[in-house]
C-alpha cells in the first residue's frame, strides 16, 4: 500500500475507470465517424451501398473544390445564414422584451406561469410534425390560410402561396422563430433573476426609468447568457434540417434548401455522392468547431475567474492563519 | 398619478401582447385537432373551423388503412428514447462523478475536451457514421440509435455543474470507512443525491431523442423500425394527398401524447430550461 500520499490519491485511478465508458462510446460513435467523414471527403466513394474507399488520385481536394464552387452549396449556405439571421433577430428582440416585462418589478405581470408554459409549448413538439402541419396550412387550393384570406376578403380566389420563394422562406423563418423565442425568453428571464436585486433597487431609488434600467443594468449583466444563446442558436441554425426537409424539401427553386438538407440530398438521393456530402460536412464541421472554440474560451474565462477568486480567498485565509499563528507564538 | 396611469397602460399592452402570443401558440394545434375530426369534404369547403365535427373514427380508419402505423412508430420511438435516456443519464452521472470526486492527472484536460466537443452536433459527421454502421450491417438496428447516448458531453457538463456544489466528500469518506466500494458508493449514495438533476436532464434527453429525425432517417429503411418522426413524414406522401382529415388525424396522434406529457411536467420543464441558461 502506498500510504505516503494523502488519502484521496489512492482513489485517483477511479477517475480514469469511471470515465472509460464515456471515452469508449465517444471514440466509437463520435470520433471515428468524424475522422471517417473527413477521410471520405478525399475519396471517390459514391453509389448506393458502396463502402470501399479509394483516395482520389488526380486531385485529392477535388470534392472540396467541387462543393465550395457548387452554386447549389453556395445557395444553401446563403439560405441557411439568411434564415438563421431572419429568425434569430426577431426571436431575440421578442424574448428580450418579454423577459424585461416578466421580470419588471413595477408592473408585476400576473399569470406569468401560464404564459411561460404556453409560449414555450411549440418548442417541445416534434419539428417534423410542425413542418407538415404548416405545409398543410398553406395548402392549395383549400388550405386554412387560403380559406382565411378568401373569407376575409384579402384575396378573391385561392392562390398557390408556396410557389413564391419569399413566402416559403418566410414561413420557415416564422416556424423557427415561433418554436424558439419561448425557450430564449425563459433562459433570459433566469439570467435576469440571477442579477442581485439590490442593483435594481438602487437604480429605482435613483429614479432610473424602465428603459434606462434595462439598457444600463439588465443588458450588461446578462452578456454571457446573450453570447451563449447566440452561439448555440447559430450552431443549431447551421444544422437546420427537419423543418426545411418536411416543409417543402428545399422547394421552391431551392429557396428553402439549407446546408444540412444539401448534404442529405447529396448522400442519400440521386447518385449517392457520399464523398461530396462528406466534404460539405467537413466544411460545416470546421465552421462549427471554430464557433464552439469561441464559446469554450468565453466560458472557460468565466470559470477561471471564479477559480482565481477562490484561490485568492484561500491565500488570504492562509495568510491570516499564519499571522494568527505568529501572534500566538 | 401620471406614473400610475402610465403603469396601467403599460400593463394593458403587456397582457394584450402575451395573450396574442399565447393564442398563436395554441391556434395551430387547435385547428389541427379540430380538422382531425372533420371530413375531407368539410375541410375542402372551409379549411378553418374552431368547432369539431363527427368524422373522427372515419379519419382514423382511412389513416390506418394505409402505410401509417402510429403504434409501430410509437413503440420504436419509446424503445429508443427510454434506452438512450437511461444510458445517457447513468453514464453522464458516472463521468461527472469522476470529474468531481477524484483527483486525477488528466481531469481538467478531459473536462476542457468535453466542453469543446459538446457544441459539435452529430449531424455533421453523419456520413462517416452511416458508412460505419452500414459496413458492419447494423442499419435498421435500434441499438445504433441508443448506444451513442453513452457519450453525451452536454449532459456530463450539466451533471458536473450540479454535482460540484452538492456532493459532500465527507459522506463519501464515511461510506469508505464503512467498507463500501467506490462503484457501490456511486450507485447507492451519489445517484440518489443527483435525482433533481436527473429528472430535468431525463426530460430533455427523452424529448430530444423522441423528436430526432435526421439520424433515424439515415439509418432506418425498414418500415417496421420507423420512429414517430419518420412515420409522420409518410403523411406527406402521395397516398394521403387528398385525405385531408386523416392527415390531420395522423399529426394529432403524434402531437397529443407530447402535449399531455408537457402539460403534466411543464413546471419541471420550464425550470429545466431556466437552469440550462444560468448554468451555461
Amino acid at each position: 500500500m502506498k500510504s505516503k500520499k494523502p488519502g484521496y490519491d489512492r482513489y485517483a485511478k477511479y477517475g480514469y475507470i469511471f470515465s472509460i465508458p464515456f471515452v469508449i462510446a465517444f471514440l466509437l460513435f463520435s470520433l471515428y465517424p468524424t475522422v471517417y467523414t473527413a477521410v471520405i471527403g478525399f475519396t471517390d466513394l459514391k453509389g448506393l451501398g458502396k463502402t470501399d474507399i479509394h483516395f482520389l488520385t488526380d486531385d485529392l481536394f477535388r470534392n472540396f473544390k467541387t462543393v465550395l464552387s457548387s452554386p447549389s452549396f453556395q445557395l444553401a449556405f446563403r439560405n441557411t445564414v439568411v434564415i438563421w439571421l431572419a429568425n434569430f433577430i426577431p426571436q431575440m428582440l421578442l424574448a428580450l422584451l418579454l423577459a424585461a416585462w416578466f421580470t419588471d418589478r413595477r408592473s408585476k405581470v400576473k399569470g406569468q406561469g401560464t404564459f411561460k408554459v404556453l409560449l414555450y409549448m411549440p418548442n417541445i413538439i416534434t419539428a417534423a410534425t410542425i413542418a407538415i402541419l404548416f405545409s398543410g396550412f398553406f395548402g392549395y387550393p383549400m388550405g386554412p390560410v387560403n380559406d382565411f384570406l378568401v373569407r376575409f376578403g384579402f384575396i378573391d380566389a385561392p392562390i398557390e402561396l408556396l410557389r413564391s420563394k419569399a413566402v416559403a422562406r418566410g414561413v420557415v423563418i416564422f416556424i423557427q422563430t415561433w418554436m424558439w423565442y419561448g425557450s430564449t425568453m425563459i433562459t433570459l428571464i433566469s439570467g435576469i433573476l440571477g442579477i442581485s436585486p439590490e442593483i435594481f433597487e438602487s437604480a429605482e431609488v435613483d429614479g432610473a426609468s424602465r428603459v434606462q434600467t434595462f439598457f444600463y443594468i439588465t443588458m450588461p449583466n446578462i452578456k454571457t447568457i446573450l453570447l451563449f444563446t447566440l452561439v448555440t442558436s447559430l450552431i443549431g441554425g447551421l444544422n437546420m434540417f427537419d423543418i426545411p426537409r418536411l416543409f417543402q424539401d428545399g422547394k421552391p427553386d431551392d429557396a428553402t434548401l439549407t446546408t444540412s438538407l444539401f448534404i442529405y440530398k447529396q448522400a442519400f438521393s440521386g447518385s449517392y455522392m457520399y464523398n461530396r456530402a462528406a466534404a460539405a460536412s467537413m466544411v460545416m464541421f470546421v465552421i462549427i468547431a471554430i464557433l464552439a472554440s469561441i464559446m469554450f474560451f468565453v466560458m472557460r474565462d468565466k470559470d477561471e475567474a471564479q477559480l482565481n477568486k477562490q484561490i485568492k480567498q484561500q491565500q488570504k485565509a492562509y495568510a491570516k492563519k499564519l499571522k494568527a499563528g505568529k501572534e500566538n507564538a | 398619478m401620471l406614473n400610475n396611469k402610465e403603469n396601467r397602460v403599460m400593463k394593458v399592452v403587456i397582457y394584450v401582447v402575451c395573450i396574442f402570443l399565447a393564442i398563436l401558440s395554441v391556434l395551430p394545434f387547435w385547428i389541427m385537432i379540430v380538422n382531425a375530426t372533420r371530413s375531407t369534404t368539410e375541410i375542402q369547403q372551409h379549411a378553418i373551423s374552431l368547432i369539431p365535427s363527427s368524422y373522427m373514427m372515419n379519419n382514423i380508419k382511412i389513416l390506418l388503412g394505409k402505410s401509417f402505423n402510429p403504434a409501430v412508430g410509437f413503440g420504436n420511438s419509446l424503445i429508443i428514447s427510454i434506452g438512450a435516456t437511461a444510458l445517457a443519464i447513468y453514464f453522464s452521472s458516472l463521468t461527472a462523478y469522476a470529474q468531481v470526486a477524484y483527483n486525477w492527472k488528466l481531469r481538467n484536460a478531459f473536462f476542457s475536451f468535453i466542453m469543446v466537443v459538446m457544441m459539435i452536433p452529430a449531424q455533421v459527421t453523419m456520413i462517416g457514421f452511416y458508412q460505419m454502421v452500414y459496413k458492419i450491417h447494423m442499419t435498421n438496428r435500434l441499438s445504433m440509435l441508443i448506444l451513442p447516448a453513452i457519450a453525451s458531453p452536454t449532459m456530463v457538463f450539466f451533471m458536473r455543474q450540479y454535482l460540484q456544489p452538492t456532493l459532500s466528500m465527507e459522506m463519501v469518506q464515511a461510506a469508505r470507512i464503512d467498507g463500501a466500494k467506490e462503484f457501490m458508493i456511486f450507485n447507492r449514495i451519489v445517484l440518489p443525491i443527483m435525482k433533481p438533476a436527473i429528472a430535468t436532464q431525463a426530460i430533455f434527453s427523452f424529448v430530444a431523442s423522441w423528436n430526432n429525425l435526421f439520424t433515424p432517417l439515415v439509418l432506418l429503411t425498414d418500415q417496421k423500425k420507423y420512429t414517430m418522426p419518420i412515420m409522420v413524414s409518410l403523411l406527406k406522401g402521395d397516398i394521403y394527398k387528398t385525405e385531408y382529415g386523416s392527415v390531420y388525424m395522423g399529426l394529432t396522434l403524434t402531437v397529443l401524447p407530447l402535449i399531455i406529457v408537457y402539460l403534466l411536467l411543464s413546471k419541471y420543464i420550464i425550470a429545466g430550461v431556466a437552469l440550462g441558461g444560468v448554468k451555461g
